[in-house]
C-alpha cells in the first residue's frame, strides 16, 4: 500500500494572534509552529496502515524553509520519505493554489490512498481534501473517524450532525481525518535518529510543471483584505456569594427578561 | 450573471435543513444588494412536499433533485449537479451552509469549476458592487475579511449566525433535475446514515447548548448536563477534557478539534474556559458560566456567570428552568 499524507504547518492553538503591520496577515514574531492536529491524526492512520500492510508513506508539505521542520518531524513519526513543496511563486496561495500544487506533486507517485486532515487550524478552510480528490479525479471521504482499508478497497465513518454516514469505495481514493480516528504517537528518539538519513526532496514550480501564474498570489481567487481581532467580549453579570437556589433563580430570571433566550 | 446567486438547499431524511434556509434568506439579501436574480437548488429524496418552505422574496426558481438515488449524500453525484446547475444558470455567487455537507459539498463543486471559496462565514457585506466575507481564523482569534477575483464565486455560512426571515410559503416554479450517473456505479458510495449513539439533538444544530467540563468528574455526573439540556430544549456539549477522559463521546465535543457553535444560549458548567474551548463556542450570542473559581477565564467573556460549585446549582437551575416553562 503506498499512501501520501498532506500535513501543513500551522501556528500553535495556544499562539496569542497579533496583527502584521500590513494589517492582513499573522505576525509571525515569537510563534512556535506545528503541525496541524489534524494532519496528525492522517499520518498515524498511515503508519498504522503501512505497519499492518506493508508499503510506503510519502509525506508532502507546501511552505517556505521553515516548513521543512514539520517534514522531519513527520520522518521521525515514520514516514519514508518527504516532499517539500517550496518555491516563492506559491507564497501567498489560496485554497485553489494549494491544492493545484498537492494535486501535481501527487499525481505522478500514483498512490492508493491519500490521508489528510480534515482541515488546518488557523485558516480553518477545510477544503484542500475536496479539491485534491476532484483534481485528481478520485473519490474522497471528509471527517473521517474510522477507516478500513483491505486490497483495493475501503469502508470508511464520516462524521456528520448527530449521525455518522458509512462510505464504502475502491482505491485509490482520498480521505481527510477527523478526530477520534486515532491517537497520534509522538516520534522516538530512534525515529529522530533514523530521520536524518530519510529523503527529503525539495521541488519547486518548474520541477512540478506548474505555470506561477495559477498559484501563489497570481493564482488566487480568494484574499485576504484585512485581518483583525474579533471585538472583545467582555465580563458580564456575575452572581456571586449568592445561595444557589438564589443565583439559580436569578440566572433564569435575567436569561428570560434581560438577555431574552429562553 | 455575475451578480446572481444560486443558493444550496441541503436535505437529510427528506428534510430541508434550517441552516440552507438561513442561507436562503441571505442570498436574497446579498441578490438585492448586487442587483442579481435568486435561484435555489434542493438536492435529496422525498422532499418535494415541502418545497413551499423554500421561500425568499425575489426567488426566481427552484431547481430540484428529488431522487431516492440521491437520498444519501453522494458527494461526486452532489458536486456534479451543482457545479452543473452554476454552469447552466451562469450565476455567479454561490451560497452553502457550512454544515457537514456543505463543508464537503462546497470545495468539491468550486474545484470543479475552478473557483475561489470563503468558508464558514460569519458576516457578509456588500461594497462597491462586489461581495466581501468576514470569516472567524486562528480558531476565532482573527476575523479575516476575503475579498474574491474571478467568477463564480462560494461561500459556505455558519449555520445559526444569520437571520432568517419569516416569508410565507412559496410558489416559485420547480424545474426537476435528472441524477446524473448511477450512484451503484461510484468509485466511493455512501451506503447508509447511522444515527451516532444516543440520537440527541446535535450541538451544532442547537440553539441552546449546554456543555460540561472536568468538573463533571464522571459519566454518571453527565446526566445533570443532560437535564439541563432537556429542560432548555437544547443539546449536550462537553470540553475537550471531559471528552479525553472517556466521560462522553467525541461528537460532543465543543472546539478547536470539537465541533464550532453559535447558539443563542450557551451554558459552560465546570469548564475553565482553555483558548481551545473558546474557539468553539466564543460566536455564540450569549454565554453563561458556573465555575467554582471567580478566577476561571471563562468568566472573562461570559454575559452572565455564576460562582459556585456546580453540584449544587445545576439541581436547582434545572428545576428553576421547569418551573418557568411550566407555567408559561
Ligand atoms: C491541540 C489542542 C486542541 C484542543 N482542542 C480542544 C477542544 O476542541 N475543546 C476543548 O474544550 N478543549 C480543547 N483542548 C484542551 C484545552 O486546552 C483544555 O485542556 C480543556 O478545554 C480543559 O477542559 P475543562 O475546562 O473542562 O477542564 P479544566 O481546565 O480542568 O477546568 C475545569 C474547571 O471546572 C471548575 N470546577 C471544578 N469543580 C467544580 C465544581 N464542583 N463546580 C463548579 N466548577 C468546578 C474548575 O474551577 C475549572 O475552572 C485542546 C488542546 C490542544 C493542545
Amino acid at each position: 500500500m503506498k499512501i501520501g499524507v498532506c500535513i501543513k504547518q500551522v501556528p500553535d492553538t495556544e499562539t496569542k494572534v497579533k496583527v502584521a503591520a500590513d494589517g492582513r496577515s499573522l505576525d509571525a514574531a515569537g510563534v512556535t509552529f506545528v503541525i496541524s492536529p489534524y494532519d496528525e491524526y492522517a499520518l498515524e492512520e498511515a503508519l498504522r496502515i503501512k505497519e499492518k500492510q506493508t508499503g510506503e508513506v510519502v509525506v508532502f508539505s507546501v511552505g517556505d524553509e521553515r516548513t521543512g521542520t514539520s517534514l522531519r518531524t513527520a520522518l521521525a513519526m515514520g514516514a519514508d520519505r518527504a516532499v517539500h513543496l517550496k518555491d516563492a511563486a506559491f507564497e501567498g496561495s489560496d485554497a485553489v493554489g494549494l491544492s493545484r500544487i498537492l494535486a501535481a506533486a501527487l499525481k505522478p507517485e500514483a498512490f492508493d490512498l491519500i490521508l489528510m486532515g480534515k482541515q488546518a487550524v488557523g485558516t480553518d478552510r477545510g477544503q484542500i481534501g475536496p479539491r485534491v480528490a476532484e483534481l485528481l479525479g478520485l473519490p474522497h471521504v471528509s471527517v473521517v473517524t474510522h477507516l478500513e482499508v483491505g486490497e483495493g478497497s475501503f469502508r470508511a465513518h464520516r462524521e456528520i450532525e448527530g449521525a455518522h454516514e458509512i462510505v464504502e469505495g475502491a482505491t485509490p481514493a482520498l480521505v481527510t481525518a477527523q478526530k477520534g480516528l486515532n491517537e497520534p504517537r509522538y516520534a522516538s528518539l530512534k525515529g529522530i535518529l533514523a530521520a536524518k538519513k530519510k529523503e527529503m526532496k525539495v521541488l519547486g514550480a518548474a520541477d512540478l510543471g506548474i505555470d506561477p501564474a495559477t498559484v501563489g498570489h497570481a493564482g488566487a481567487r480568494t484574499r485576504w483584505e484585512k485581518l483583525e481581532l474579533p471585538p472583545a467580549r467582555t465580563a458580564g453579570k456575575m452572581l456571586k456569594d449568592m445561595e444557589p437556589a438564589a443565583a439559580a433563580h436569578e440566572l433564569v430570571r435575567l436569561l428570560r427578561e434581560e438577555a431574552k433566550v429562553i | 450573471m455575475a451578480n446572481d446567486v444560486l443558493v444550496f438547499i441541503e436535505v437529510r431524511g427528506g428534510q430541508i435543513k434550517r441552516p440552507s434556509l438561513e442561507a436562503l434568506s441571505e442570498g436574497s439579501r446579498t441578490a438585492k444588494a448586487l442587483g442579481g436574480k435568486l435561484i435555489a437548488l434542493a438536492i435529496g429524496a422525498g422532499f418535494s412536499g415541502q418545497m413551499g418552505s423554500i421561500a425568499a422574496p425575489g426567488l426566481e426558481k427552484i431547481l430540484a433533485a428529488d431522487d431516492e438515488k440521491v437520498a444519501l449524500y453522494q458527494p461526486e453525484i452532489y458536486a456534479a449537479l451543482l457545479a452543473d446547475a452554476v454552469r447552466k444558470t451562469g450565476c455567479g455567487i454561490v451560497f452553502l451552509s457550512a454544515t457537514a455537507m456543505g463543508k464537503d459539498l462546497g470545495p468539491r463543486a468550486a474545484a470543479k469549476l475552478e473557483a475561489g471559496l470563503a468558508a464558514d462565514c460569519t458576516h457578509l457585506d456588500v461594497e462597491a458592487g462586489k461581495l466581501k466575507a468576514k470569516r472567524p481564523v486562528y480558531s476565532g482569534k482573527a476575523i479575516a475579511t476575503v475579498v474574491f477575483e474571478g467568477s463564480p464565486i462560494f461561500v459556505s455560512l455558519r449555520p445559526n449566525v444569520f437571520r432568517m426571515e419569516e416569508v410565507p410559503a412559496g410558489s416559485a416554479p420547480v424545474e426537476k433535475l435528472e441524477i446524473p450517473g448511477d450512484p451503484a456505479a461510484l468509485r466511493a458510495r455512501t451506503v447508509s446514515l447511522e444515527a451516532s449513539e444516543g440520537a440527541e439533538l446535535d450541538v451544532s444544530e442547537a440553539s441552546i447548548v449546554v456543555s460540561g467540563g472536568r468538573a463533571m468528574k464522571g459519566p454518571e455526573n453527565f446526566a445533570l448536563i443532560r437535564d439541563l439540556a432537556k429542560a432548555l430544549g437544547g443539546a449536550m456539549g462537553a470540553s475537550r477534557a471531559a471528552v479525553d477522559a472517556g466521560w462522553i463521546d467525541h461528537q460532543y465535543q465543543v472546539g478547536q478539534t470539537g465541533k464550532v457553535v453559535s447558539p443563542n444560549l450557551y451554558v459552560a458548567i465546570g469548564i475553565s474556559g482553555a483558548i481551545q474551548h473558546l474557539a468553539g463556542m466564543s460566536s455564540s450570542k450569549v454565554i453563561v458560566a458556573i465555575n467554582k473559581d471567580p478566577e476561571a477565564p471563562i468568566f472573562k467573556l461570559a454575559d452572565y456567570g455564576i460562582v459556585g460549585d456546580l453540584y449544587e446549582i445545576l439541581p436547582r437551575l434545572s428545576e428553576e428552568v421547569r418551573k418557568l416553562k411550566g407555567q408559561s
